[in-house]
């Protein structure tokens, strides 16, 4: 494959903003938590809860801090690598992403000094309203990047004006059917990704054999939210399988490894699809199942790639694989969640070791869900930026060089390693130490706007036991 | 619609100058003292509040974006590199808050980060402005000059002069918030690093008589621009004053002063151009519905809550950093 700035500029965004996403997601799922600790708290008074609380409150910290960290440069990497895209949609995607930030900052920057600083000073309820306040913000957030980039899938509610895209119908833009299955689609899984880093600490803390009334706290909570959500979110993403199957046919037709039209159409389970020769190697199938899956009968005609000239396909391979893994990861999150509850319920969860440790290395395959789920709505889109209209090759920013284009991305591939390595050490020295020892106290001079501050922890005197 | 976008995009800019302004100015001036006493209290000064003052940039950014397009896409793409290195500078200066209290063998890197980020990040600053004034190479509403399309003596000229700007309103900075040591030395650094801008601005007036800037004709066909350098004047007067005094409160609002001056006159003698002299104010703004879309929302509501929530910070912070933080 040849090096050219475009391929640069796509890699560079594909990194920077995977890397981005695993925060946002995961602050997403905790601060839901939070409230749900928080309620659970005032309603029973258990101190318990107030320990998780806080232990979970240090966590969302430092998590919501490297999310903002790594927004603010999507913020300009439209501009900088995307030129004709942001100068031809910006009147629309500008705007939409314009409401992220001020939405973002006017509810999550305010209500959550209040979270830092405030227990003391307001009331109980108005606490709680407070940190309903920064989960109902970082939600708004993850919405406007859903509108946008829903738009971007299935660009509805415009009109062309010299060349540039105008907002026609703001309502169109905003209700559009599709955004509103994939926001709960997205919100969904940032629930199911807290949930189940919650429920890994739980495990984690049970077979270390400490901290085991919290432990158990988090460990169910996390699995019984997780058994019912996995189920609804299963459901949703059927919807967005629809919406593909019926506005963008083409990626629907690449993620079901599908090169030929069939009636009725077979299910490609695995395989490995090969576009030169326009045939999946080792291919399981199992026939039918391809029309029930699309339309829901039995012998529905299913379109494949070949119906498409090659410049309009997107790369086969990745959204193939990618939705398989994601897939894979939701059937092993809901086989884990149900089993977990099950046992829960007869109380022989916390003895099952095996359980224990299955839970515990379960905390990536959300993220790994996410990601590969991202993987597959984004390169099944292409070749184009906004679909149908804007070709990715017409997106980027004309006169780009590879030098200039190579330079940014080899600095930011490794400032993010770099900072991530960092921030794993930090983030896993916070689970060591456990939710122990001080409540939150907000050092005099930190500020609800640097949520950072409040993940400082004092390193336990002395050693408690389990050794790494 | 569009004036009040312009308003709310100018405020912007000019309170994320003001305000990383200082911050980053600290950050410069931290890499000249070894001393770690003198590290923990200037971090300390501005540690509660950069977090809030980079918001700005952001703002910024996505305002120009939504509100002016054709801008956005124009700048971000000609300024690619060096949108690039400040954001890396940024992100490694603010990281450095919190991770170098995390080590004692590593605090160096992050010392380096922090001192380094903030004055890169400063330097392209200054420099994308000198290249603005001097005038990008546009045509037809796009950017031609390549990839180092901006790189001139004049913009790096620039570049340096708003290190120096900052590091000024830094230091003030840490007069209004520090005592002791730190107040020593920044009261000894402001007359020079004043003296250092002066001369900066001397040789920047010459460099524009002798290159026959554009801009300067503004100048002639608008007189009343001269209030501006009489308002940045006027501040520098009572500035030499109260440092002479020693009151700790008055120098950071006369650079302010200074700041908001320049920012006026460029702001003035670029109008009605965003880009001088290619794309106008007009050219480049959305149509109606996007504006009043945002103005409905964000415009009328969010953004005065976002100006109030800054003003109150700063008051809860107000007066001496009095503790270093706490929290290492």
């Amino acid at each position: 494959m040849e090096l050219t700035a475009l391929l640069l500029s796509r890699l560079q965004f594909a990194f920077t903003i995977s890397f981005h996403i695993i925060f946002p997601s995961f602050s997403i799922g905790v601060a839901a938590w939070l409230i749900v600790l928080e309620a659970l708290y005032l309603a029973t008074g258990r101190p318990a809860y107030r320990q998780v609380f806080e232990f979970w409150l240090r966590i969302f910290g430092v998590i919501f801090g490297l999310g903002v960290v790594t927004g603010v440069v999507m913020a300009f990497e439209f501009g900088t690598n995307w030129s004709e895209l942001s100068r031809r949609t910006g009147e629309i995607q500008g705007v939409l992403i314009s409401y992220e930030t001020f939405t973002a900052f006017a509810l999550e920057a305010s209500f959550f000094g209040i979270l830092v600083f405030g227990r003391s000073r307001v009331r109980p309820w108005f606490y709680l309203f407070s940190t309903a306040m920064v989960s109902l913000g970082t939600s708004l957030s993850a919405f406007w990047i859903m509108a946008n980039n829903s738009w971007m899938q299935v660009p509805l509610g415009y009109a062309i004006e010299n060349g540039s895209y105008v907002p026609a119908d703001w309502a169109a833009i905003i209700f559009s059917p599709v955004l509103w299955v994939r926001f709960p689609h997205m919100l969904i899984a940032s629930y199911l990704t807290g949930a189940f880093c919650v429920a890994a600490t739980g495990a984690w803390y049970l077979l270390r054999e400490e901290f085991t009334a919290e432990g158990q706290i988090m460990l169910r909570m996390g699995l019984y939210l997780a058994t019912v959500l996995v189920p609804l979110q299963l459901f949703f993403g059927h919807l967005t399988g629809d919406y593909v199957h019926r506005y963008q046919p083409v990626k629907f037709a690449a993620i079901e490894g599908r090169w030929h039209d069939e009636q009725p159409a077979s299910e490609v389970l695995f395989g490995f699809p090969d576009a030169t020769s326009e045939t999946n190697h080792y291919a399981i199938s199992v026939p039918i199942l391809g029309s029930l899956i699309g339309s829901l009968s039995f012998d529905s005609k299913e379109v494949g790639l070949t119906d498409f000239p090659p410049r309009d396909r997107p790369p086969v391979l990745i959204p193939f694989l990618s939705f398989r893994i994601m897939v894979g990861c939701g059937l092993v999150l809901l086989a884990l969640a149900w089993v977990g509850s099950y046992l829960s319920l007869r109380r022989r969860l916390e003895c099952n070791r095996l359980l224990l440790w299955a839970t515990f290395f379960s905390f990536p395959l959300p993220f790994i869900a996410i990601l590969t789920g991202w993987f597959t709505a984004e390169v099944g889109r292409q070749p184009w930026t906004v679909y149908g209209v804007l070709r990715t090759s017409e997106a980027v920013t004309p006169f780009l060089t590879v030098c200039a284009a190579l330079v940014s991305l080899l600095l930011f591939c490794s400032l993010y390693f770099f900072l991530f390595a960092f921030g794993t050490y930090y983030v896993h020295r916070l689970l060591r130490v456990g939710p122990v020892g001080r409540l939150v106290r907000p050092p005099i001079d930190a500020l609800p706007i640097r949520p950072m501050s409040v993940s400082v922890v004092t390193p336990r005197p002395v050693n408690l036991g389990g050794q790494p | 619609m569009i004036l009040y976008w312009v308003f709310v995009l100018a405020a912007a800019t000019l309170l994320y100058v003001l305000l990383d302004g200082f911050d980053l100015g600290v950050g410069i001036l931290f890499g000249l003292t070894g001393d770690e006493a003198r590290r923990r209290a200037m971090l300390g000064a501005v540690a509660p509040v950069w977090d809030g003052n980079e918001t700005w940039l952001v703002v910024t950014g996505v305002v120009l974006w939504g509100a002016f397009p054709l801008v956005y896409a124009t700048l971000l793409s000609a300024f690619y590199l060096p949108i690039f290195a400040m954001l890396a500078g940024l992100i490694l200066r603010g990281v450095a808050f919190e991770f170098r209290y995390k080590t004692q063998r590593l605090r160096w890197m992050w010392d380096a980060g922090f001192a380094g980020g903030s004055l890169v990040a400063a330097f392209i600053q200054g420099m994308t402005v000198g290249a603005l004034v001097e005038g990008l190479p546009v045509a037809d509403g796009r950017y031609v000059g390549g990839t180092f399309g901006w790189l001139s003596p004049f913009a790096i000229l620039c570049g340096l002069g708003l290190c120096l700007g900052y590091m000024l309103l830094g230091a003030c900075w840490l007069v209004r918030k520090c005592d002791g040591d730190v107040r020593d030395d920044a009261y000894r650094l402001i007359p020079r690093l004043s003296i250092g801008l002066m001369l900066f601005l001397i040789v920047v007036f010459a460099y524009a008589l002798i290159d026959h800037l554009a801009i300067l004709r503004r100048w002639f066909e608008r007189p009343y621009l001269f209030v501006f350098p009489a308002i940045g004047v006027a501040a520098s007067i009572l500035l030499a004053k109260s440092v002479r005094r020693r009151r700790d409160t008055p120098p950071f609002y006369m650079v302010a002063t200074i700041f908001a001056a320049a920012f006026g006159t460029l702001a003035i003698s670029f109008w009605p151009y965003m880009i001088p002299f290619s794309i106008t104010v007009n050219q480049a703004a959305s149509g109606h519905a996007s504006l009043a879309f945002m103005f409905w929302g964000e415009g009328i509501f969010v953004f005065p809550l976002m100006l109030l929530y800054t003003a109150i910070s700063f008051r809860v912070f107000r007066g001496k950093a009095t503790s270093e933080p706490v929290h290492y």
